[in-house]
Parts: C-alpha cells; sequence; structure tokens
C-alpha cells in the first residue's frame, strides 16, 4: 500500500502557492495563533501538525478568509490577497474540507458536490448533466451511490467521502484537507491518498491535517508544526523522526506518554456474575441481524468490523436510538424495554455517538451549561444536583480529558474540534452510567489526548463501569478490550479475547468470509 | 416562533440525545419523501372539495375553482414570497401592512392624477425597496428576522396611515378594468388578470427556486447556513435577495389587492402574514427551512380558501369558524410534519 518511494521526493521545488507571513490571529480570551509563517509548494503534500486547539483549523480558516486576519500577510501564487469569504478562495483555486463535514444534508449529493458551480444549460440548471457530473466524479473516488439521493441518508463516512469529492470536483491549485479521514476506514483512506498522489503530481499542493501518524508520514513530503499557536518549525517529512515529531507537537519527552499509549487494560471483569448488559436474539431488519451480546461490568468489549459491517447499527439498537425489531435487553439481569434514548439513559446506558454534530452539544452554551444539562437530564429534572457536586464533576472531567481551554465557562462554539469531541465523552461520563457506549471516541483527538482517553476508558472498567468500545482503528480495540466481537456483514462472526487476538487474526476473521466487494460500499 | 422549535428537523440545538436521520431513503417507493407533504396537501384539498360538491348544489364545478383563485390571488402571490423567506429559515412579518401600504400608495397617487402605469411602477419599487432594507439589516447586522421584519410590520402600516387614515376609493380606468376584466378559458371558466399575474409569479418562482443557482442557495442556507457559506455560495447575497423578493411579492399582491377592492385602506390585510405562513405551512414548508415547494404553498392557499368558501355555502356558520377550522388544520400539520421527520429517522 505505501509508496514510500513517492512520497519521500517532492515533485517540484517551485515558488509557494501559499505564503502566509506572521499571521495573528486573537479570539476574546485566546491568542489562536501568534505570528505564524507557512508556505505551501506546488506539487507537495504539506502536513499541518498540532496537538487539539494548536490552531491548525485556525490557520486554514485564516487563509480562506472565513477568519480575518489580526495581523500577517497571505500570497497566493505571488500575489497578496485577503479573501473576505470563502467564495472568494475558491474563486482564486484554493478548495477546502473543513474539518466540520460542511455540508447541506438537506440536498442531494449531486447538489451538495456541484452547488455554486452546476453544468448550466440556457442558463438554467441542468439536472441531468449535473447527476452525470457527479457520478463521475463519485466514481473517480470510488465511490458508488445515488447521487439524486438525499446526503442525509448517507453515515457520516460517507458524507466526508462526498465533501472530498466536492473539494476534488474541481482544478484546483491548492487542495485543502481537515482531518478528512477521521471516519474513514482503511480502504477509503488508501483511496484517497491515491486521489491525493495523483493531484500532487498534477502538481496540486495538498495541505493536509490528520491525527493518525502513520498517515501523516505515508502521504506527507513535509510537515509544519504548531504548538499553541506558534510556530514550531518546518521539516522534511524524511528527515524528522516519530519522536522527534512528537516532542515538537507537545513540547515535551515523549516518555510518559509511551508508557500511557503503552497500557493495556489491566482489570479483570468477573464473568460469573450477571452481566450488566445482556442482549439476547437483538435484531432489526435491513440493519442489524438478530445477534446475542454480553457485556459484565469492569469489562471493555471493542467491535471490530469493517465500515458497514453494523458496528454503530448494533449500538444504536442497544441505546434504543432505532427501535430494535426483535430480541430482549436486559440491564443487571432485570429485563428493560428500551423503545427510545429516553429509556436507554433511564436504566444507565450512554452513547458518545460518532457524530459530533448530531449529538447535541449545544454550541452557543458554556462547557459548564453543557455537562449540567446531561446531569441533570440523567437525573431527572425533579431532582436538582447540588451545586458542590456539580463543580467537582465538571472540574474532575475538564481535568481527566485535558479539555483546552480548561475554563467550564468557555463556549462550546469556539473550542476546537478535538477539544468540543472531549466535551461530549465528558457529557456522558458525568452522567455516571453502568454501560458506556463509546463510538469512536477518540476520533479527532491528538495522542497525547487519545493516549489519556484510553487510560480513562481502562480506569473507569476497573471502577466497575461496562464499556462498548468502537473504533475504526483496531489496534485501538484490540488494546484496550478484554474481548472483541467481529462483525461483518451485520452479523456477528466471532468473538475473541481481546488481548490474546491479533489485528491479523482478526483481518483474517473477517476477509474470509469476505467476497472482496468492500469498496463497492452502498447506502445500504 | 413557538412553531420554528417544533419543526426544527436536526437535533443540533436540543439536548436530543438520537443522531440524525441515517437510513437510506426507501428506493423504489412511488413518491419521494420529500414530495409527501405536498402529496398530503393536495389530497387534503382534493377531500375537502369532495366534501363540499358532495352536500352543496353548484360547488363541485371548475369555476369554484376559479373563483378560489380569484378570490386569492393576491394571497397566492404574498405566499410565493414568503416561501422564499421560509424556505432560508427567515420569516417575513411585515406583508401584510406592505400589501395595505401598497393600496394606500396606488389610491393615493391616482387620486392625485397621476398615471396608472407610473403607480404601478412606484408601487412595486416601494415594496422592494422596503424588502431589501429589511433583507440588508437582518444580513449585515444578523439580527432575527422575526424582529426586523414585526418593526417592519409597525412601519409600514405607520406610513399607510401617515397618507390617510380614511379609505380612498379607486376611480383609475385602468384600475377598474384590471378588476373586472376576465379571460375566459375553454368550457367557461372565468379567471381575472389578477389570478394570471399570480400563477405566472408561481411559475416563475418555481423556475428561480429549483433551476437557477439563486434557488438552490436558498435551499442551502435553510439547510445550513454556516457550510453554505463554507461552501463558498453567497449566502450574503441570498439572505438579502429573499426578503427583497418577498417585498416585491407583498406590493405586487398590494396592487392585486387593490384590483380587487378598488380601495385603499390602511386597515386592508390586517393579519394577512399569518395567512400567508399557514399557507406556506399547511403545503409542507418546513418553518426550520430548506425544505418546500411554491406549489405547496398553492396548495395551501387553496385549503385555506376552501375552507372559507365552505363556511360560505353552508351559510350557518359564522366566519369565525374559518380561524378556528385554520388552526386546527395548522397544528394538525405541524404535528403531521414533525411525526413524518420522526419516522424517517
Ligand atoms: N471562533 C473562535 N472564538 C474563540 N476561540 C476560538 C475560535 N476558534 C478557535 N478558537 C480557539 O483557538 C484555538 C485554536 O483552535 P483550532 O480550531 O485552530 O485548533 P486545531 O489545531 O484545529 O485543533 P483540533 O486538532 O482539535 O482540530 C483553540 O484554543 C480554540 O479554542
Ligand atoms: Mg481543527
Amino acid at each position: 500500500m505505501t509508496e514510500a518511494a513517492t512520497a519521500q521526493k517532492p515533485s517540484s521545488t517551485g515558488a509557494p502557492v501559499v505564503e502566509m507571513r506572521g499571521i495573528s490571529i486573537e479570539f476574546p480570551g485566546v491568542k489562536a495563533l501568534q505570528d505564524v509563517d507557512f508556505r505551501l509548494l506546488p506539487g507537495e503534500v504539506h502536513a499541518l501538525m498540532g496537538e487539539n486547539g494548536a490552531g491548525k483549523s485556525t490557520l486554514i480558516k485564516a487563509l480562506t478568509g472565513v477568519y480575518t486576519i489580526d495581523s500577517g500577510q497571505i500570497r497566493v501564487g505571488g500575489a497578496p490577497v485577503s479573501f473576505a469569504r470563502p467564495a472568494e478562495a475558491q474563486a482564486a483555486g484554493v478548495s477546502t474540507v473543513y474539518q466540520e463535514v460542511n455540508l447541506c444534508a438537506n440536498l442531494t449529493v449531486a447538489e451538495n458536490i456541484l452547488l455554486g458551480r452546476e453544468p448550466r444549460k440556457a442558463g438554467a440548471i441542468d439536472g441531468r448533466a449535473m447527476r452525470a457530473r457527479a457520478r463521475e466524479v463519485l466514481t473517480s473516488i470510488g465511490l458508488h451511490i445515488d447521487p439524486a439521493s438525499t446526503l442525509s441518508t448517507h453515515p457520516i463516512a460517507v458524507q466526508q467521502l462526498v465533501a472530498i469529492a466536492r473539494a476534488v470536483a474541481v482544478d484546483a491549485s491548492v487542495l485543502i484537507l481537515d482531518e478528512p479521514t477521521s471516519s474513514l476506514d482503511a480502504d477509503e483512506v488508501a483511496e484517497l491518498f491515491r486521489i491525493m498522489r495523483t493531484l500532487r503530481d498534477k502538481g496540486t499542493a495538498i495541505l493536509f491535517v490528520s491525527h493518525f501518524l502513520d498517515q501523516v508520514y505515508e502521504i506527507s513530503d513535509r510537515m509544519t508544526v504548531l504548538r499553541n499557536g506558534k510556530l514550531v518549525g518546518e521539516y522534511l517529512t524524511a528527515e524528522l523522526s516519530r519522536l522527534d515529531l512528537i516532542s515538537a507537537m507537545i513540547g515535551r519527552e515523549l516518555g510518559e506518554m509511551d508508557a500511557l499509549a503503552r497500557m493495556t487494560a489491566s482489570h479483570e471483569a468477573d464473568s460469573s456474575r450477571v452481566p450488566t448488559l445482556r442482549a439476547r436474539g437483538l435484531g432489526r431488519v435491513g440493519s442489524i441481524e438478530p445477534m446475542d451480546l454480553d457485556v459484565h461490568a469492569g469489562e471493555v468489549v471493542g467491535l471490530a468490523g469493517l465500515l458497514g459491517s453494523g458496528r454503530t447499527e448494533l449500538v444504536r439498537l442497544l441505546f434504543g436510538a432505532d427501535r430494535p425489531e426483535r430480541g430482549t435487553i436486559e440491564v443487571d439481569g432485570k429485563p428493560v424495554s428500551i423503545r427510545n434514548p429516553r429509556n436507554a439513559i433511564a436504566a444507565g446506558i450512554a452513547f458518545a455517538s460518532e457524530d459530533r454534530k448530531g449529538e447535541g452539544l449545544i454550541a452557543d452554551l458554556s462547557i459548564r451549561d453543557n455537562l449540567v444539562l446531561a446531569m441533570q437530564a440523567s437525573r431527572g429534572w425533579a431532582r436538582p444536583v447540588p451545586r458542590r457536586l456539580k463543580d467537582e464533576l465538571i472540574e474532575k472531567y475538564i481535568e481527566l480529558l485535558d479539555i483546552r481551554p480548561a475554563n467550564p465557562d468557555a463556549l462550546i462554539r469556539n473550542l476546537s474540534g478535538g477539544n468540543q469531541q472531549k466535551v461530549i465523552l465528558a457529557r456522558w461520563l458525568v452522567t455516571q452510567p453502568k454501560l458506556l457506549i463509546l463510538d469512536e471516541p477518540t476520533r479527532g483527538i491528538d495522542i497525547g489526548a487519545k493516549a489519556q482517553i484510553m487510560k480513562l476508558v481502562a480506569t473507569l472498567a476497573a471502577e466497575g463501569m461496562a464499556v462498548i468500545f468502537i473504533s475504526a482503528e483496531l489496534e485501538e480495540v484490540l488494546r484496550i478490550s478484554d474481548r472483541v466481537v467481529v462483525l461483518r456483514d451485520r452479523q456477528k462472526i466471532a468473538e475473541l479475547e481481546g488481548r490474546s487476538a491479533s489485528v491479523n487474526d482478526v483481518m483474517s476473521l473477517i476477509a474470509s468470509h469476505s467476497d472482496g466487494s468492500t469498496l463497492e460500499r452502498n447506502a445500504s | 416562533m413557538m412553531s420554528a422549535n417544533v419543526t426544527t428537523p436536526t437535533p443540533a440545538t436540543t439536548s436530543d440525545p438520537v443522531a440524525p436521520v441515517r437510513k437510506p431513503a426507501t428506493k423504489g417507493s412511488l413518491v419521494p419523501p420529500r414530495l409527501l407533504p405536498v402529496l398530503a396537501t393536495f389530497v387534503l384539498f382534493v377531500l375537502m372539495f369532495g366534501t363540499g360538491a358532495a352536500r352543496y348544489e353548484n360547488f363541485g364545478t371548475a369555476q369554484t375553482v376559479a373563483n378560489l383563485l380569484i378570490d386569492n390571488s393576491f394571497l397566492i402571490v404574498l405566499a410565493v414570497g414568503m416561501t422564499f423567506v421560509i424556505l432560508t429559515g427567515g420569516i417575513d412579518l411585515s406583508v401584510g401592512s406592505v400589501v395595505a401600504l401598497s393600496t394606500m400608495v396606488a389610491a393615493w397617487g391616482l387620486q392625485a392624477g397621476l398615471p396608472a402605469p407610473l403607480i404601478v411602477l412606484l408601487v412595486l419599487a416601494t415594496g422592494t425597496v422596503f424588502g431589501l432594507l429589511q433583507g440588508l439589516i437582518i444580513q449585515r447586522f444578523d439580527i432575527q428576522p422575526f424582529i426586523v421584519t414585526l418593526a417592519g410590520m409597525f412601519l409600514a402600516r405607520g406610513l399607510a396611515f401617515l397618507i390617510s387614515a380614511e379609505s380612498i376609493s379607486i376611480k383609475d380606468e385602468t384600475f377598474r378594468g384590471m378588476s373586472g376584466g376576465a379571460v375566459t378559458l375553454p368550457g367557461d371558466i372565468v379567471i381575472t388578470y389578477g389570478v394570471v399575474i399570480a400563477l405566472t409569479v408561481l411559475a416563475i418562482a418555481a423556475y428561480v427556486l429549483h433551476r437557477t443557482r439563486f434557488g438552490r442557495t436558498v435551499y442551502a442556507v435553510g439547510g445550513n447556513e454556516h457550510s453554505a457559506m463554507l461552501m463558498g455560495l453567497n449566502t450574503a447575497r441570498v439572505k438579502v435577495g429573499v426578503y427583497t423578493i418577498s417585498g416585491f411579492c407583498a406590493s405586487l399582491a398590494g396592487l392585486l389587492f387593490s384590483f380587487y377592492m378598488l380601495s385603499g385602506n390602511a386597515l386592508h390585510a390586517v393579519g394577512m402574514e399569518l395567512d400567508a405562513i399557514a399557507a406556506v405551512v399547511i403545503g409542507g414548508t418546513l418553518l426550520a427551512g430548506g425544505a418546500g415547494y411554491v406549489v405547496g404553498s398553492l396548495l395551501g392557499v387553496l385549503v385555506l380558501g376552501t375552507i372559507q368558501t365552505l363556511i360560505n355555502f353552508d351559510g350557518t356558520l359564522s366566519s369565525w369558524w374559518t380561524k378556528i377550522f385554520i388552526g386546527a388544520l395548522l397544528l394538525a400539520f405541524i404535528v403531521l410534519q414533525r411525526a413524518a421527520l420522526r419516522r424517517r429517522q
């Protein structure tokens, strides 16, 4: 898969297409960028690296005219520019996929790809030509879905691919991808990289942000590292070791973090006791084949499987986000009827979903308000949470998850993407559930925080919580789980001991049932 | 504004933990789900009309439908403008007052002896500029459309009173001609010029909404304004544009209304903005924006008109029953929309 040879060699070293000098942006109370220099050469893949909140997305938005810069200078193609709106950046050949999938879910896939540049015939939008063009673009990135379908009917990963399709549908001289891979699985990432290489070889300058170091090393030619809004340096990927990169990003030696990352689940679940969750024959037509699942107190159960294998569908049934059509669920040995999320929450089940936007973080409220709402909702409105307990819990989780800024009164909408993700986690943790379902909890989170979250999960389990853990990163699942349930085609095909199983075991299990059509993913 | 919350389709601003719609649309079903609300309104119209035809003699004729259009041509134009605004997730409360202002400007100008074509231009320009200003304030200062157009509603009504607190009747030949004039369709169905104008406006609106970039951007803004902006769409122009269109439609509706009433009166069209909003919502357009069709709004107007006609035909019910029926219907429709959205999840 890796084409190390091409990755090491920037095919061009011409004059920079984008040059940013001395960029500073200050938000009320936060210096998001301070005197940052950045340049992007034609024909290179340039990784922008840094922890959550380092200022990566802000730098991108400064370039594309979403934010106005307080000081500094931006040149595109040699000419000084100051874009007032993203539309102007786009017109100047800068095509961007922002971190949060920014599309209109109420419109069709084709419209989302071509909105603003629809093919026209005699002044009117030509629907047929539009769908044909959209299909072409979708096929070129290996996505086979109906261009006339409404975007909201597709899962997050497909939406992310559609956003990428929109960006590559134009001949841009600069392509910016802010964490495009966060919800993609390995095949899709490979496909994306193939496209990126093709574009790079044609001379497109590509700016790429990802918290997956493997991906960064595989695809990038050059890196710029930011820390706390300041430039740390620019490096050739080939000349920067991972250790050096990490210490450049976090500003300290790796030692302590490495220890965290290597930490495995060290607790022991007592499987003789009544399981916290016992599901029997749980299923829903068109979503999940009937299956059994037990999760004990103190146990972490990982769900492994390719995208579309039914991981998310299964936990949505457990949480009542989709209504189960058959089967029974018992919590602590008592049968419960879960028809909607409220029932699930009342039964002590919490579900941090993979969809950050739909998670119901209230963007205009503070971290504190969001956490208090969650606490209050879980206790019922009749029983107020004592003020002292509130403050204690809020402080505890801000610290445990290293939410930055560590100010409970900071507004959610002003947090960086990764830090919003941490607040979502905290929101569920403060409700102190019996069963915690985590769907892709580490998406978009930097490696330091990732290790912390893994540690937190292990601690929660050790304290007696039952946890279901889903991640596209198989290593992560295997490292944290006591037991791994392998899914394929919406069926459970195996159950493995987490710590003794290897990535290869799981992959070959999946492959042995496979018919090789995993990329050929339809919306269903 | 309460109802705006009721129909909000995304859980993004609530603490409801349900993730948004993710199941694929049912393939192979006869109508795409997005057309269902319009279809529901159509069925409702047919049912109500059928009831009338079964109960009253002379009801079930094509001319009754034509009369519905004649009596509501101004409301159709108003509802078309309102559809643009509501599709972006906004609201325009000023339109009823702008109708009144337009009738006043027309009647006053004609009384002063200005030529009719000039009056028509003057009225249309007034409404359009009024809408444009509201749009600019809403967009530039990022103020809630509810507040801005509420202010606009008082302002326009006040201006109408400023011209005259008395009713001014219109004696101009051209206006009287428009009022009395008629087009005879095959089958001896008679419609007024007002209906022709209203249906033309509707057709143009449908074209603009579905076949132009401006129109598609209207839907994009209603779906997610921030996303639309990041996608490089000119959301500012569209936001200002829809209020301008609504202002234009309101003044055109005002002209049609003065053809219909042959008078200018500052007390004309009190509460008509709410009729327009009701028609749009009954026509299946989401108050939260991003989904709906102008054809739905036409059907909405026809449904409202049919209720009125049924009550007139009955003769024993007081006209307040119209309001009660419309209220009940509106509620039923909003609840239905909500339920349909839930089902799709
Ligand atoms: N609109 C805003 N108002 C106030 N503060 C903001 C705003 N946008 C970003 N910030 C702050 O600026 C800092 C940089 O945020 P940015 O989104 O650029 O981080 P990032 O490097 O992209 O992080 P992540 O990896 O989590 O996406 C953060 O501290 C964030 O809280
Ligand atoms: Mg970011």
